[in-house]
């Protein structure tokens, strides 16, 4: 399976004036042009490698999001996004050690209602998930998750998602509900972070991006918005018309 | 508060934990309209890993810590949450100041359930007019009067009380979505309104030299900083000119712990907190203590200080932590058809159209057997696209796979939503107090929150969201999902509902079930002011902030004129 890694056009000077004259086409407040010319240089492209995961793990969440957000007629899939390497970007960020979240213990099981209580980060929950859940595709089909025929990934994300499935002490749906937080993120947050690679998930969602001012969209009697998208970066914004 | 204190001429030091905040740094276009880092990752609200609470349902359960916000986004750095809200700025119902009064003066005192404690806020709103109307102008906001000085001046809610002055601002207009539902109520007879908005409809300079610039509909008013200048914060509406004041200092990154009390436990004497930049604890002495740190932690502060006794339910006496409230809230949706974009990313967080048929006192609760109301809104506020993947194509459909994303982008172009946001009651056995177990990253225990919803609030919830049927099919809806709060289901924390906390540290007139006076000043330590939602004996069918900043003004507006004359408690106890 080769990774699609979409190259994005490196012409900043260019873009940035495309999304200039964007911004000031649309905008109601003059200090827009400045702060957009001062934005500092965006992060460099993921790399084909990842970070956090190891190459087996990678695959397992490049197909597995890819289920959760498959390619058909309306657009890309989480592969074409740039998905896996969102996540594995993530990983390294202070989300990915859990340090957004209270980490005291104990750490005591209770009713689903009262939330999540594992004392596991984002990175310790992937690694140990998919660590159990390849021994169990191991042991039921004989091969790792990445490669099951597609119906059969399909099953398992669902045992999962219903809970008849546990990857030792991770609850089944606490594993899918990361996974597909994480992969709806990858799709859909500015492409700065390595996901909705030439912002074709806002394309495909409709959302104008960093735009942000709809003065004269109010109202508009039920008409579709008619500019595409720009992302925060100007290098990474390409004015795109649907 | 603090702007009202430095004009009396007192030195004010705010201690703020968390970091300072300014819109053209902190808050500026592009970077601060970016949906991963802002409400996904949590940029402006609460740090848990330092501070959370414990949440459980009832109280033989053990509550566990709330350890990855959800339900509700408590605010943190300068600003605080008035930083990140969204803007829909409401007065109050006068009748909901007096609920229980008025309850039983038309169904009887029967009609109140046994294990309901509901109290009178002890505060009319002729005594508040004044100070709602400071706070509208103070943050510039925008509406439609209906009523001002007696007499019928516009198109605004037929529901709402009389006004000495007009908003400040023309109302909002209207997004397409909020359109369709004006008009659908319209025909069906009710009394839809331009919901009041503390997004600047036009530019606007308010009475401390502090200037907006017109709101543009961006959509990132919800958990954001608003780069426009158009919607009201302290750091665009006050700080500005409160900075300039040589008796006014901020301490961003001062975690106070405790309030310190001299030995008599009757007076404050300042406050110990700890010093972020190098991790030592500091004091500081005051001659006034004001808490102002919303109010899931003016109860927790209180609670740690020693000021006023903490309420028990099983003997039903104490006041800290009596009468906890929540905001009842359900989202309903309806698709329109095919050629009908509602382009929800278009928005403004206090704009919208809004009824109050179902909240206004007027309407008769009899035959439905509940207390409290709801108004009905669309309020698009401008919804960002991880959120909409994440809820998807609605109630009962695949939430992955190419059958969701078929639904869920639909879902984006041609569907709106309609709240009903309703009032919470309160009862004897949902209450806030410490939790045994868990601490902060000070060794302090945790805030405990024991919280459910109660059959008289499930009951109203369904029943006005019931009353939406008529008005989808006005709006010509091809698919209808009706979202209501079902009877013996638990208050869940893992979804967002709002951040309107409320109660737990009440206002009213007896010392024995209120932690307050009428003017907030605490019963117990009388140069102690303890400002916030929670003062608030129940809960209401509108947003907090409105009636939250009118007590805060009438706080301080007694203070400058009677309580520093001669310090000492406004009512005697
Ligand atoms: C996303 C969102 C949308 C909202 N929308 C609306 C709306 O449309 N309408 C409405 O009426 N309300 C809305 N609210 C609620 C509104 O934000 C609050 O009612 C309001 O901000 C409360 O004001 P406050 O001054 O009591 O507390 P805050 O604004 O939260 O300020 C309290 C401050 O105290 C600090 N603090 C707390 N503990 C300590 C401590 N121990 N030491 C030092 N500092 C401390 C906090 O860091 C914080 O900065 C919304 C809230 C959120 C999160
Ligand atoms: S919608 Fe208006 S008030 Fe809200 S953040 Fe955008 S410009 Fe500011």
């Amino acid at each position: 399976m080769t990774h699609h890694h979409a190259t994005i056009p490196s012409r900043p000077s260019l873009a940035r004036r495309q999304f200039i004259k964007g911004a000031t086409a649309l905008a109601s407040a003059p200090f827009w042009r400045n702060t957009a010319t001062a934005r500092t240089a965006p992060p460099t492209r993921s790399p084909d490698l990842p970070r956090f995961f190891t190459s087996d793990e990678f695959r397992f969440i490049e197909r597995a999001s890819e289920c959760i957000l498959p390619h058909d007629e309306n657009g890309p899939g989480a592969q074409e996004l740039g998905v896996a390497h969102f996540i594995d970007q993530q990983m390294q960020t202070p989300y990915g050690h859990g340090e957004l979240w209270y980490r005291k213990p104990p750490f005591v099981s209770g009713p689903p209602e009262l939330g999540y209580q594992l004392p596991y980060t984002p990175r310790q929950l992937y690694r140990n998930g998919i660590y159990s859940l390849t021994q169990q595709c191991l042991r039921h089909y004989h091969a790792p998750f990445h490669q099951l025929p597609q119906d059969t990934q399909q099953l398992v994300l669902s045992h999962l998602e219903t809970g008849a499935l546990a990857l030792e002490d991770i609850p089944g749906p606490t594993f899918f509900e990361q996974l597909r937080s994480n992969t709806l993120e990858g799709a859909f947050s500015d492409p700065i972070y390595g996901g909705n690679r030439d912002m074709k998930g806002w394309i495909m969602m409709g959302f104008p991006g960093a735009r942000a001012d709809f003065m004269d969209w109010i109202n508009q009697n039920g008409a579709p918005y008619p500019f595409g998208p720009v992302s925060i970066s100007p290098s990474l914004s390409m004015t795109v018309r649907e | 508060m603090a702007k009202e204190l430095t004009e009396a001429g007192l030195s004010v030091t705010i201690l703020e934990r968390g970091e300072d905040r300014h819109t053209a740094e902190t808050g500026a276009y592009p970077n601060s309209i970016d949906e991963l880092r802002g409400s996904v990752r949590k940029r402006l609200f609460q740090k848990l890993s330092r501070n959370s609470l414990t949440i459980r349902n009832r109280i033989d359960q053990t509550a566990l810590p709330y350890r990855q916000l959800a339900a509700f986004l408590p605010g943190e750095g300068v600003g605080g949450a008035g930083l990140h809200w969204s803007g829909c700025h409401f007065r109050v119902m006068p009748d909901d100041l007096r609920l229980r009064s008025a309850t039983i003066e038309r169904y009887g005192k029967k009609f109140i359930p046994d294990d309901m404690t509901l109290q009178d806020f002890d505060v009319t709103y002729d005594e508040l007019e004044p100070f709602f109307d400071k706070a509208e102008k103070v943050f510039g906001t925008s509406g439609e009067a209906h009523m001002v000085q007696g007499k019928p001046t516009g198109n605004g809610n037929v529901f709402a009380p009389n006004r000495s002055s007009p908003f400040p601002l023309p109302p909002m207009e209207d997004t397409f979505s909020a359109a369709q539902f004006r008009a659908a109520t319209q025909e069906l007879g009710y009394h839809p309104y331009s919901m009041p908005a503390a997004n600047a409809s036009r530019p606007y300079t308010n009475p401390y030299g502090c200037q907006m610039g017109p709101c543009n509909f961006c959509g990132y008013c919800s958990g954001y900083d608003c780069f426009l200048y158009s919607k009201a914060s302290p750091n665009i509406n006050i700080l500005p000119a409160l900075r300039r004041d040589p008796g006014f200092t901020l301490v961003p990154q001062a975690q106070v712990l405790r309030i310190t009390l001299d030995q008599s436990k009757k007076r404050a004497t300042g406050a110990v907190y700890v010093d972020l930049n190098d991790h030592h604890e500091k004091t500081i002495s005051a001659d006034l203590v004001i808490l102002g740190a919303f109010q899931l932690y003016n109860v927790h502060l209180m609670l740690l200080s020693g000021i006023g006794t903490p309420y028990d339910p099983h003997t039903n006496t104490g006041t800290i932590g009596r009468n906890f409230f929540y905001q009842t809230i359900t989202t309903s949706r309806f698709w329109l058809p095919k050629n009908r974009y509602t382009n929800q990313f278009v928005g403004a967080g206090g704009a919208g159209v809004a009824i109050d048929d179902f909240n206004q006192p007027d309407f008769d609760r009899g035959p439905h057997g509940f207390i409290g109301g709801s108004p009905l809104w669309v309020n698009q506020a401008g919804v960002k696209p991880i959120a909409a993947a994440s809820a998807g194509g609605g109630k009962g459909r695949p939430r992955w796979g190419a059958q969701y994303k078929s639904d869920m982008i639909e879902t984006y172009k041609h569907s709106l939503s309609v709240d009903a946001h309703g009032s919470n009651m309160t009862y004897r056995d949902v209450y806030l107090d410490l939790d045994p177990t868990w601490t902060n990253a000070y060794d302090q225990p945790l805030l405990r929150m024991t919280f459910t919803w109660k059959d008289n609030d499930v009951r109203m919830n369904r029943y006005v969201v019931d009353q939406l049927k008529p008005i989808a099919r006005a709006m010509g809806a091809t698919r209808t999902e009706l979202n209501m709060l079902d009877y013996n289901q638990p208050f869940d924390s893992r979804l967002y509902q709002t951040t309107h906390l409320g109660g737990g540290a009440i206002m009213g007139s007896n010392p024995r079930t209120s932690a307050l006076n009428r003017y907030l000043q605490s019963w117990d330590v009388p140069n102690v002011f303890v400002i916030g939602a929670n003062a608030f004996p129940h809960g209401l069918g509108y947003n907090p902030t409105g009636l939250l900043a009118a007590l805060a003004y009438w706080s301080a507006h007694h203070i400058r004129t009677t309580y520093l004359k001669s310090p000492g408690p406004l009512v005697p106890s």
